[in-house]
């Protein structure tokens, strides 16, 4: 890490960077939590397992990216404070993160366009200016990868599979397709990120995921639809109502109990 | 650093550590020390004599993290190293490679297949056949993979490489 680049990252305000983390961490912390409805319940043993454990390492990263951004906010609320104590409004994940699982179809294309899209995101992050951010994207690429190699190879055997699982598939990303421009569409806190070199241009970030899905759905004999204008904002803490169902489960303990451990 | 600081039991203090880390255990595989699995990265005794201890979690959500934590505490403060600095530390990234030697054979012995890097190439831990099945990249801990042996019809844990 160059002194230049620590004081490209410092130059931006701390609420700033704060709130940029906010939707990395809320993205990994929803979408853990919505993998994790799966336990118990999933096709098979293996992809219960498979399932909850890729739901333990986005809350583990979550967790590692909450208490960062609760260190930059500066007002003494930790991780589980940020993930337990905001409603709605205040969580800035991407609106795909929080749609439901639906099918076991629907909850792997969601995977698929995330992990492609964290994975593309972590990789650029590992040279960020922000050197602790930099620390925690390389710690969760290692991670995205093998959630990549789960989430692509169920997209080729529902894709390329029976009749039923290709029209459940191609339904999936028929419904979620909508959602994608949110990940590739940056605003004007992204620039400013990608203008200090603590994030990468979203523009850059999506040819790479553009080029990596593709690939997938070729593969899995899936057409991609046609591109649809979004009203969703999400990352701006407009979100559909989902999110607010989900949190009312996740947050129920904390706050029902304040304080309670065990 | 105070690297003169030696401990009641007449052995450097950073030594005495050392030896105590080695017998705090992995909670999730009991076979395998905290040493072992290449989780502590550093032990230093700083100019106010406290002890600071860093070490890396495995994945990001390891659920066993805390646990140590507390065991590493417990298991220092017998041999009366108190108030001890636990110091996460995230950069560089764990990997498997750091496993231990004496760990790849603890890990083995007790049932866990170990991949053999580069080739990723595993040998079914009870019955030593390299006809081996990877059922899923993901096991019981997210340090495991779940395998299955074609020769003796098994099923086993492998410790992942990542």
């Amino acid at each position: 890490m160059s002194a230049a680049a620590e004081t490209a990252a410092g130059a931006v305000p701390a609420e700033k960077r704060c709130a940029w983390l906010l939707r990395l961490a809320d993205t990994s912390l929803v979408l853990g939590q919505r993998l994790s409805e799966w336990v118990g319940h999933a096709p098979a043993l293996e992809e219960d397992l498979a399932l909850g454990n890729i739901a333990l390492d986005l809350i583990g990263q979550a967790r590692l990216l909450l208490a960062y951004a609760g260190q930059l906010e500066g007002r003494g609320r930790d991780e589980d404070q940020l993930a337990f104590l905001r409603d709605a409004p205040e969580f800035y994940n991407v609106s795909l993160a929080e749609q439901p699982n639906g099918d076991f179809a629907q909850t792997i294309v969601r995977q698929v366009l995330l992990d492609a899209w964290q994975l593309e995101l972590y990789h650029s992050l590992t040279g960020s200016a922000d050197e602790s951010l930099a620390d925690i994207a390389a710690k969760a690429l290692k991670e995205c990868r093998y959630h990549w190699r789960f989430s692509s190879g169920w997209l080729v055997r529902l894709g390329d599979g029976t009749e039923e699982s290709h029209m459940r598939a191609q339904a999936a990303l028929d419904g979620l397709w909508r959602f994608t421009e949110e990940l590739l569409t940056p605003d004007g806190l992204d620039s400013q990120m990608a203008s200090h070199d603590i994030a990468p241009p979203l523009a850059a970030l999506r040819s790479r995921w553009e080029a990596r899905i593709a690939a997938a759905l070729e593969e899995s004999t899936l057409r991609a639809p046609a591109p649809v204008f979004f009203p969703w904002h999400g990352k701006r803490g407009v979100h559909t109502e989902h999110l607010g169902h989900l949190l009312a489960e996740m947050q129920h303990l904390p706050r029902a109990y304040p304080g309670a451990t065990w | 650093m105070v690297s003169g600081a030696v401990s009641q039991a007449g052995v450097p203090l950073e030594q005495q550590v050392w030896q105590t880390l080695e017998t705090v255990m992995d909670p999730e595989i009991p076979a395998l020390s905290i040493v072992d699995l290449g989780i502590v990265r550093h032990v230093r005794v700083s100019e106010d004599g406290r002890t600071h201890v860093g070490i890396t979690p495995t994945y990001s959500g390891c659920p066993a993290t805390e646990l140590i934590e507390t065991s590493i505490r417990e298991a220092l403060d017998d041999q009366g190293i108190a108030d001890v600095v636990l110091e996460r530390v995230l950069w560089p990234a764990w990997t498997s490679e750091w496993l231990s030697e004496s760990g790849r054979r603890k890990l083995e012995a007790y049932g866990i297949a170990v991949e053999h890097t580069p080739n990723g190439r595993v040998a079914c831990p009870r019955c030593g056949s390299r006809d081996v099945q990877r059922l899923s990249e993901f096991g019981s801990t997210p340090c495991k993979a779940h395998f299955r042996c074609s020769a003796c019809l098994e099923p086993f844990d492998t410790f992942k490489c990542i």
